[in-house]
């Protein structure tokens, strides 16, 4: 059996009883306690995540900005020092590399953040498509751990732990520069919940003095761990797409309700032939969000029927913590994608009903002011 | 009322005359984490030893329960549709999941009991 990769948490996880398993080759907490006492510790207080695993990728150099502009569907050309841009990562074809977070640190220097399992592959690709751009890329991942506090009391309990006004830090804008539990580290007001909270990046061996500190001072606010478990259904309410599920090498960023992140407008960039042809045509299947109407739970890869017909399959499903009831995410022919239209899910041989419904299901708490 | 026997995917019976109560074990329920759905058998459907009985699920991923015995399905424990939380709290006891009229009592004796399952748990935890 291969050797899963640790974070510098591990430990943490192990002592506070966190049920570790195999998560893309790391070895992670799914769960500490309870997948549902975590989930609602974040929709109600706040949860602390080790997403060490992530990657980051340091670009620097004069043609930092040309090259990023390049690479990704978003428009960058606007982007502030500090400030942090969402955008897809697309192959010639539309299919996605990846979904990134761009994090502009300074003049001519970036941090791209990706999905822990594609690190290697980005870095590839990124480094494969660099020539003729003056920029130096690098994958750091290894010197970079990350911490996720999110929740409505998250804000409250970091406020506690750094100098930094973090009222001052903006939704999608960071200060690379300052200190948690006295050590060094930047920290942006992001996350992957659907709720307002920060991610913490510092050096691997300064991780765990702040996530002791951060539990410690956190604990008369109701701050707790929380596992990839809670992650996942956090993220899946919010309708925040997943690589390799609502978005992968085989379903573009339009198909993947990501649009408002393809910027058709921009002169080029890597795809955009393919996606505006797939605009200008209009798209066979999108991926839309599902209510189950009778009992049972949706899982990825159900089919979807319409009429005995499958007219899809479910990308993410669950029954929902927040709303008590299966939901799911779908990637079904468009024909069916209008929001009302009663469809079937496939469990286990039984066509459950459900009706296609706007996402997010949860509406996304952010303090965006 | 006879002991309760286990099986190798973690399901219990409890044995009252010809009628087999069925569940799953705690040590089961605590691998699984939160429940919050249970699909359970139709009354009158005929399962076989070995067969899906039922579907336990938990908020991150579906599990079949499978029939320890042959017979009947008499009864299914309806609680467990509006409260799969049941489970966790009381898998042994009130969080039972269907009760089976058996075929033939002799499939009792290929089951585990109590020591010999704690001891396969600790071998298959290995």
């Amino acid at each position: 059996m291969l050797e899963l990769r640790k974070t510098p948490l591990y430990e943490a996880h192990v002592e506070a009883g966190g049920r570790i398993v195999d998560f893309g080759g790391w070895a992670l907490p799914v769960q500490y306690t309870s997948i549902l006492e975590e989930h609602r510790a974040v929709r109600e207080r706040a949860g602390l995540f080790d997403v060490s695993h992530m990657g980051e990728i340091h670009l620097t150099g004069p043609d930092a900005m040309a090259f990023i502009q390049h690479l990704v569907t978003n428009d960058c050309s606007q982007m502030q020092v500090h400030q942090i841009v969402y955008s897809p990562m697309c192959y010639a074809d539309g299919g996605v590399v990846d979904d990134i977070l761009i994090y502009r640190i300074g003049d001519d220097d970036y941090w791209l953040v990706v999905n822990a399992s594609n690190t290697d592959k980005d870095y590839d690709w990124i480094s494969g498509n660099a020539s003729g751009y003056d920029v130096t890329v690098r994958n750091i991942s290894a010197q970079v751990a990350q911490i996720a506090i999110q929740g409505p009391s998250a804000q409250t309990i970091l406020q506690k732990n750094t100098s930094c006004d973090l009222d001052s830090i903006k939704f999608f804008w960071c200060q690379p520069e300052t200190t948690v539990a006295g050590r060094k580290c930047l920290l942006s007001r992001t996350g992957y919940t659907g709720e307002d909270g920060f991610e913490i990046y510092c050096k691997p061996e300064d991780a765990r003095h702040i996530w002791d500190a951060l539990l410690e001072s956190g604990k008369a606010d109701g701050l707790t761990p929380a596992g990839l478990g809670a992650r996942d259904s956090l993220r899946f309410e919010a309708a925040l797409p997943l690589y390799g599920h609502e978005i992968s090498q085989d379903i573009s960023p339009l198909q993947g309700n990501l649009g408002f992140f393809v910027k058709l407008g921009k002169s080029e960039f890597i795809g955009r032939e393919a996606l505006a042809a797939q605009k200008e045509h209009g798209l066979t299947s999108r991926v839309v969000g599902l209510e189950l109407a009778g009992r049972g739970v949706p899982r990825e890869g159900y089919p979807v029927m319409a009429a005995d017909q499958q007219i899809g399959r479910i990308t993410s499903g669950m029954f929902s913590p927040t709303f008590n009831k299966g939901l799911a995410m779908a990637l079904i022919s468009t024909e069916h994608a209008r929001p009302g239209t009663e469809l079937a899910i496939d469990i286990r041989g039984k066509a459950v009903p459900a009706t296609v419904i706007k996402t997010p299901f949860y509406k996304k708490a952010y303090r965006k002011e | 009322m006879s002991a309760v026997k286990y099986t190798r995917d973690h399901e219990w019976v409890k044995v009252e005359g010809n009628i087999a109560t069925v569940g799953i074990t705690d040590f089961a329920v605590q691998e699984l984490g939160d429940l919050v759905y249970v699909e359970l058998p139709v009354i009158g459907d005929e399962v076989r030893a070995g067969e899906r009985l039922a579907a336990v699920e938990s908020v991150k991923a579906a599990s079949d329960v499978f029939a320890p015995v042959s017979g009947e399905v008499v009864e299914a424990n309806e609680a467990l549709e509006d409260e799969a939380g049941l489970l966790n709290e009381s898998p042994m006891d009130e969080a039972w999941i269907a009760r089976i009229e058996m075929n033939d009592p002799k499939e009792l004796d290929a089951l585990m009991d109590r020591a010999e399952y704690d001891e396969f748990v600790k071998e298959a935890s290995h």
